[in-house]
């Protein structure tokens, strides 16, 4: 039995992921309470020191929930968010960080049951990962 | 007045910070002129224990260039913090981890691997490999211990100042001698260079078109840059918007991108980060197809983004356990 209990933070726009979570409460679908949402008002707002941020403060897995394609309430926000997320992907591989630790995906504000979906899958790929330990510089408290 | 003692000292480091303070050229004679250097291992023959003799504090300025790898370098790094009253980062290793924090990719394991069994040029029956302890012939000889990964000077010893660059520039340096002589410093932990990204000092900039938008990363030695042009408008990554200004736009000048040696601002965290914001901003396409045809160009987004901040970066260094691969 894993008993592993995942950190993971979940970036959600304010416009459709956010409002999505919100339906998802107000229907009362369960979702996993190892997903902590931070609400921004894009996710082109996601600097992706944020997303180091938040692993390095040890986060074990990092969601990027933004509009889909098309709805983004500030026409782009979302498409940059996705371009980011790819390069971040790239880089996060190279310092040996597993790729499903850092998810995107689109859901609209009506998207109740679509968000309970991937905040699960999300808590159940990193609960099967295990904790992320970041070395070096972290580990020695880096200044 | 006795004059203010001074010590130059290199931990893992390319020795190119030593010829920059060379490079001073004739200004080097009046820094000789006003301080009394006691140590500097690239350039002239001090022993440690003169040092480990001195009183505390009583060094006015150590520059301590390059990062921190062995047992040694931290060992001296502290010694020198003991005895001085300033203590300044020299360079880009020093300051991030420089080049030689590149390393911090792999493992101490596969360097180890590579450098004493398996590089074509070794001849290693034995599988022979360093140890911190060893017995020849009845004696204990001792080495260094080579750290699992390569750390900043702020990571093993407090720091005042930082000196950015690779290597900092000539100017810089008589400028932050002159701020030192005179007791013009400013606040502690302060970078002694300017606080603005090099774009804003970059001829080119008025190049830039309103949105720049590329479609495509390009590598230098592919392409015929363009010598008026924004970089990053010819689809090649310059570094220029995530780094410091104050290196006189060097490369750039010589018809290179921005490689990020100065580091980022102040209000940046991480430069790595802060170039895969900028660039996730400018590439074209929607398709998920176009962007990843787009990044095939980027061979190496960590080595780029991090060329000389990897002991800097919030993610660290790369995780050692296989698990995750």
């Amino acid at each position: 039995m894993n008993n592993f209990e995942p950190k993971i933070v979940a970036f959600t726009c304010n416009w459709c992921s956010y409002a999505g979570a919100d339906k998802a409460g107000m229907m009362k679908l369960k979702y996993s309470d190892d997903v902590k949402l931070i609400r921004v008002m894009c996710s082109g707002r996601v600097d992706p020191q944020f997303v180091m941020d938040a692993f390095r403060e040890g986060a074990d897995g990092v969601m990027i929930l933004g509009c889909h394609p098309g709805d983004c309430h500030y026409r782009t926000g979302n498409v940059k968010a996705f371009k980011r997320y790819k390069l971040l992907k790239k880089t996060l591989a190279q310092f040996g960080i597993n790729d499903k630790r850092l998810k995107l995906d689109w859901v609209a504000a009506g998207e109740a049951e679509l968000f309970q979906k991937v905040v699960n899958e999300m808590a159940e790929t990193v609960k099967e990962l295990g904790p992320l330990h970041l070395t070096g510089n972290v580990e020695q408290g880096g200044k | 007045m006795a004059k203010p003692k001074v010590a130059f000292y290199w931990c893992a480091s390319c020795g190119g910070c030593g010829e920059t303070v060379v490079d001073l050229a004739d200004k080097i004679l009046d820094v000789v002129a006003a301080v009394d250097i006691i140590l500097w291992p690239i350039a002239m023959d001090f022993k440690y224990k003169d040092i480990r003799a001195m009183e505390d504090g009583s060094i006015a300025v150590s520059f301590i260039n390059g990062a921190v790898r062995t047992e040694e370098q931290k060992e001296i790094a502290e010694l020198l913090r003991k005895k001085s009253g300033l203590v300044v980062a020299f360079g880009s290793c020093s300051s991030l981890g420089g080049i030689p924090a590149l390393a911090n990719l792999t493992s101490k394991k596969k360097i180890f691997e590579r450098s004493y069994l398996k590089s074509p040029t070794v001849v290693n029956p034995e599988g022979v490999v360093p140890k911190t302890k060893s017995k020849v012939d009845g004696y204990e000889l001792a080495l260094p211990e080579f750290y699992e990964s390569v750390y900043k000077l702020n990571d093993v010893i407090d720091v005042d100042y930082y000196l950015p660059g690779c290597p900092p520039t000539p100017d810089l340096i008589v400028n932050a001698v002159n701020a030192i002589l005179e007791g013009k410093l400013p606040p502690k932990g302060a970078i002694l260079s300017p606080d603005k990204s090099l774009c804003n000092s970059c001829d080119r900039n008025e190049s830039k078109p309103e949105d720049v938008a590329i479609s495509e990363i390009k590598r230098v030695i592919d392409v015929e840059i363009d010598p008026e042009k924004c970089f990053l408008a010819q689809g090649i990554i310059c570094m220029g918007p995530a780094t410091r200004d104050g290196c006189g736009a060097s490369c750039i000048n010589g018809n290179m991108p921005c490689t990020g040696c100065f580091g980022p601002t102040d209000s940046c965290k991480d430069q790595g980060a802060k170039m895969i914001g900028t660039l996730g901003a400018i590439l074209e396409g929607d398709e998920e197809e176009t962007i990843d045809k787009a990044l095939d160009g980027l061979v190496d987004p960590a080595g780029t983004f991090y060329r000389y901040g990897l002991s800097a970066s919030m993610l660290g260094s790369a995780r050692k356990e296989e698990e995750d691969e």
